[in-house]
């Protein structure tokens, strides 16, 4: 599937999803409720048949938060990104995908560590890099650490 | 009386820990086992003795200071992950890069495979009882280390790769050394199978243990010569060639049995095929600068750019998000040995503990790299 024929396929599960295409891959943008349908059927449906999650990153933005997932098909060798977002950063959750990919287990539990976005129905979320008495989400642009961290 | 009997012969499930200090975790890893018996039921790996929050760290840093941490990761594949960044920095600046670069950054980049595959073998004959693969494994890394200490001076941590080029020419020894070392080590590597690939006991505790489906080796994002064992063409060098990799000519080594003994294979072949890419390259390094003209501050536009790069143990990537400041919003390192990782306990399910050590040995994890 060429770009173009990937942009209909993601606009016609979800209508307004924002898409843009990157420097490299097609992006596009949707709401964290919709996302897991959304990659579902694109895992699952032949024609485009993700079934390759090769990246799932955090990024904390000011005013909300965002899982990205790069999607490779091994069969068409096409590549798409999905950006789901979540408008808050107070307590943030999203579904999570280890469902349909299992390397999202791990990634996802890192994401959980160090963003504190929780992922609803994920098999065991426990921190994972830090201890698990751990105060606070590292990787967000607001953690304050007087000790380790130096002020810029 | 009976009832009573059954119940005390009755197996019961218990735990052991597994590290974090032991010999064939290679590093700061700590496994809980779930046994029964000496059967594993489950296997719950417990990470982050050595995070040092590299990611955090980028986010303050200038580019090419970013470029020092990630040889702190994958200490093994360190030119490789130093050419990632460059190659993620200058997709953003959209520089054109020397032709000698592209191909010292080849060259370096396959010597670097290689010693990391020798130590791997090395490491690895260690794991299962034999000590003469690890010495014979370090003197041939040995010179390999040597040409990386005459080019850039050191010989862990090696920076070579700077964002535009490279940090200094190469040295007048170099091709001649390389070449020694290539004609050395054609001769040495035929050893390796004696040695082990044809060792009874050797293939006996490798040949069906830890089997890895494709489908599994791909919801996994299991990559490099582990996933590749399983039949997952994943080779980046070959997918999306990087640097020099789109003029030489190498196989990509598929195999399809997914076990222990099918990843040692791939990693034996895989070490021909660097040498092949050396001989082919060595005697044709262009001449030219050794470096782009970059700016002191290097600050990459507003976008976001995804790199990856094949190292000694899979696929690489690096994810760049750029505000257009002088350091990154977010940098992601995507490391291969993360999640290879998580696929352990899926194949060393229902094996035993001796196994579990093959199993991680062919994985080939270095834990700075799962850490970061």
């Amino acid at each position: 599937m060429n770009n173009e024929a990937l942009k209909e396929f993601i606009l016609q599960r979800v209508p307004e999803a924002e898409i843009s295409q990157g420097a490299q891959f097609l992006q596009a943008v949707v709401l964290s409720e919709k996302a897991h349908s959304l990659l579902s059927e694109l895992k699952s449906n032949p024609q485009t048949s993700f079934d390759y999650l090769f990246c799932l990153t955090g990024v904390d933005w000011p005013q909300h938060m965002e899982v990205i997932y790069h999607l490779k098909s091994t069969t068409h060798n096409h590549m798409v990104v999905i950006k789901s977002k979540i408008n808050t950063r107070e307590y943030p959750q999203t579904d999570t995908v280890s469902d349909i990919w299992r390397t999202a287990e791990f990634h996802e539990r890192e994401v959980f560590d160090l963003y504190g976005i929780v992922f609803k129905n994920h098999p065991d979320l426990r921190r994972l890099l830090l201890t698990d008495d751990w105060v606070g989400y590292p990787m967000r642009k607001d953690y304050v650490d007087k000790v380790n961290m130096i002020e810029y | 009386m009976e009832e009573t009997i059954t119940t005390a012969l009755e197996s019961q499930e218990y735990f052991i820990n597994m590290g974090p200090q032991h010999p064939s975790t290679h590093g700061v890893l700590r496994l809980v086992l779930s046994l029964d018996g000496e059967i594993i039921r489950k296997v719950e790996p417990h990470i982050g003795y050595i995070h040092r929050s590299i990611e955090k760290m980028c986010e303050h840093d200038s580019y090419q200071q970013i470029v020092h941490l990630t040889d702190r990761m994958d200490y093994l594949s360190c030119h490789i992950n130093n050419e990632a960044v460059c190659l993620a920095v200058e997709m953003g600046l959209q520089v054109e890069i020397p032709e000698r670069v592209k191909v010292i950054r080849t060259i370096i980049g396959e010597l670097t495979r290689l010693s990391s595959h020798q130590l791997w073998w090395g490491v690895m004959g260690m794991d299962l009882g034999a000590i003469t693969t690890f010495l014979y494994g370090f003197r041939d890394r040995e010179l390999i280390t040597d040409i990386f200490e005459e080019t850039c001076g050191a010989r862990l941590t090696m920076n070579y790769n700077v964002p535009g080029g490279l940090m200094f020419d190469i040295h007048p020894n170099f091709q001649k050394r390389t070449k020694d070392f290539v004609t050395y080590f054609k001769k040495k590597l035929p050893e390796y199978d004696d040695l082990l690939s044809n060792n009874v006991i050797f293939r006996e505790r490798t040949i069906g243990i830890g089997k890895l489906s494709k489908e599994d080796a791909i919801s996994f994002g299991v990559t490099g010569p582990t996933g590749r064992a399983s039949g997952f063409s994943c080779d980046v060098r070959k997918h999306y060639p990087y640097s020099a990799y789109d003029r030489v000519q190498f196989k990509e080594i598929l195999r399809t049995e997914g076990d222990c003994f099918a990843r040692y294979q791939c990693r034996i072949a895989e070490m021909w095929e660097s040498l092949s890419i050396i001989e082919q390259l060595i005697d044709n390094i262009p001449e030219g600068p050794f470096k782009a003209p970059t700016k002191a501050v290097i600050k990459l536009p507003k976008g976001e750019w995804y790199q990856k790069v094949e190292t000694a143990r899979g696929e690489f990537g690096v994810y760049i998000i750029s505000e257009g400041q002088k350091s990154p919003y977010r940098l992601k390192f995507r490391s291969p040995g993360f999640s290879n990782l998580s696929a352990l306990d899926h194949m060393a399910r229902g094996c035993k503990i001796a196994d579990l050590v093959a199993i991680m040995s062919t994985i080939d994890l270095v834990i700075p790299d799962i850490d970061r």
